[in-house]
């Protein structure tokens, strides 16, 4: 497979009051085309600052990222975010909040009919179409992020990154927006790079787990590959022994090989 | 675990608009009968409940006015203020013919209410025009907010009145003198709440922003300004509250047609009633003008 997204010997390094402070090191990672990658890690492991390097929100002071053969350099459209708090704007309502992205990457090349219709397609994908006119205050959680979903896939990014989307929610909608994503994603055929910290999530959704050590000086400690066929039944997931192994896999690198005293 | 589980919420109380036991209640069977007749009796509750609840409303701002006048008629009774009735029949007669011109110095109450208005209508928004920008300057720039701060507090304290010396000796007249003390009065509370609105603009915001790389003008219209417009509409609540303190004040000083001057003659004509009602009047008008950015400010809320 080509490559995609490459992260190569990438470091943070911040300036804090206290002096240097190494969060990231040695960050080494191949990303395919149409490939679901989780981050997993204890908090503070530095998985955000590595989603945030990728969006080009800070800039790594080591290494290099490239996308698809250029390297990343500040923020861009080809790479959505989905934030963990949804981030949309309170004074826009959902159809604008689309519009906003969707009129920022398509209004050189098409029409304002076009993007219109672009904008009601994302909202029609995560099952939004009737909220459109309501702002964000007049909505569920579940539905904010489903918005902020629609909103960076809206932009046809070369990659979806998600910084533990689903955090702030309960384990029930949390469960049906996990459902919606793995469909969304085998529907467009999207590139993802997700953190969290739920080992059923990083389990269920990744085709490779990435596990990362505990900071300071964080690092990747293992990959995990899921080899587990798509579409993926949550309940059949449950009893699956390739599922349950894999999900062994990750509770023990993170409560035995990297165990953090709370 | 999936979405079968989640059922839809039982609806938990019927809403009060709709009595259950009304005459179109068809289809459903005898059963209802009974729970109909008990809602019926719940919502009799809740009506008669809120009727009490509005009442108990009105009743204590109404008897806050009745002390208040009964107090106003006891200090009458002691010589020297006029009481309420004497202050009515003054009022009657005041705005019996609130458009008359007599020469430039006697005018009708509608064109002291209409001068001391556009006075402070001139200054506050001349202090808008020049505040609001100056405060997102100050809060999207540290070297910006650096320089202002030094001279902002030590400007910002100095009594309103202060100003109008120097502004009668720059502009050469009163008006404009007037409008310059409450420009320099009411500018503060706007440049120094929009720079704190730009400054608390949440990072993700901002982050999105950077995210879909917006254009300047496009972060502009649609993150900074209604991001910072509740802050910037309390400014201009504040703003308002105090360019309509100064002008009274103000006019007493410089004269001409307005309701701070009007204050100052009859104190003059020793027409005390009349200075009464230039204080109700002041007062009311005060309100309205704080209730009516109240409501703009609403409308901005947004959640």
């Amino acid at each position: 497979m080509e490559r995609y997204l490459s992260i190569e010997q990438a470091g943070m390094i911040f300036e804090t009051r206290n002096g240097a402070f190494t969060a990231l090191r040695d960050i080494n990672l191949e990303i395919h085309k149409g490939e679901f990658v989780t981050l997993i890690g204890h908090s503070g492991c530095g998985k955000s600052t590595l989603l945030n390097l990728i969006a080009g929100l800070t800039d790594p002071t080591s290494g290099y990222l490239f996308l698809s053969g250029r390297q990343i350099a500040g923020p861009g459209p080809d790479r959505g975010v989905v934030f963990q708090n949804h981030s949309l704007l309170p004074w826009l309502t959902c159809f604008e909040n689309i519009h906003l992205a969707v009129e920022r990457v398509f209004a050189a090349t098409e029409s304002k009919a076009q993007l219109r219709e672009r904008t009601a397609r994302a909202l029609d994908l995560v099952g939004l179409a009737s909220a459109s006119e309501k702002r964000p205050h007049e909505i569920s959680g579940g539905m904010k992020q489903r918005v902020g979903i629609a909103r960076a896939l809206a932009m046809e990014p070369k990659v979806l990154l998600m910084d533990e989307p689903f955090g702030a929610l309960d384990a029930l909608t949390r469960a049906r927006l996990q459902d919606e994503l793995m469909r969304i994603v085998t529907a467009t055929g999207s590139t993802v790079v997700m953190v969290t910290h739920d080992v059923d999530e990083a389990v269920l959704l990744a085709d490779r787990v990435v596990m990362m050590t505990n900071g300071p000086a964080a690092t990747i400690g293992e990959i995990l590959s899921v080899d587990l066929p798509r579409p993926r039944e949550r309940l059949a997931m449950a009893s699956d022994p390739r599922y349950l192994a894999a999900r062994k896999a990750v509770l023990e690198f993170l409560y035995q090989k990297q165990l953090k005293a709370a | 675990m999936t979405a079968s589980i989640t059922a839809a919420p039982a609806p938990l109380e019927t809403s009060p608009e709709k009595p259950a036991a009304s005459s179109v209640v068809p289809h459903t069977a005898a059963p209802t009968r009974n729970a109909a007749a008990e809602q019926a009796a719940a919502n009799l509750r809740i009506a008669v409940r809120r009727r009490r609840e509005i009442a108990a409303r009105i009743a204590a701002p109404v008897l806050g006015l009745l002390v208040f006048l009964t107090i106003w008629f006891a200090v009458s009774q002691m010589g020297s203020i006029p009481g309420p009735a004497k202050t009515w029949e003054a009022a009657k007669i005041v705005f019996s013919d609130p458009f008359y011109k007599n020469g430039p110095n006697d005018q009708g109450i509608g064109w002291k209410i209409g001068g001391s208005l556009s006075r402070v209508g001139m200054g506050f928004g001349l202090a808008a025009l020049v505040g609001i920008p100056l405060g997102f300057m100050i809060g999207r720039f540290l070297f910006m907010r650096n320089m202002a701060e030094p001279v902002i507090s030590l400007l910002r304290p100095v009594s309103p009145l202060a100003w109008l010396p120097i502004g009668l000796l720059v502009f050469k007249g009163a008006d404009p003198a007037a409008i310059w003390t409450i420009f320099i009065s009411s500018i503060w509370p706007m440049v120094i709440n929009t720079a704190v609105g730009v400054q608390r603009i949440p990072q993700d915001y901002l982050n999105v922003a950077r995210v879909l790389n917006l254009s300047e003008w496009k972060v502009f219209s649609k993150i900074l300004f209604p991001a910072v417009l509740p802050y910037m509409l309390t400014g201009v609540r504040l703003a308002i509250g105090v360019a309509w303190l100064v002008i009274v004040a103000a006019e007493m000083l410089t004269g001409g047609v307005g309701l701070g001057f009007w204050v100052w003659d009859e104190w003059n004509n020793l027409k005390v009633e009349n200075i009464i009602i230039a204080i109700f009047v002041i007062g009311i008008i005060g309100l309205l003008l704080e209730y009516s950015l109240l409501l703009i400010a609403k409308r901005w809320q947004y959640d």
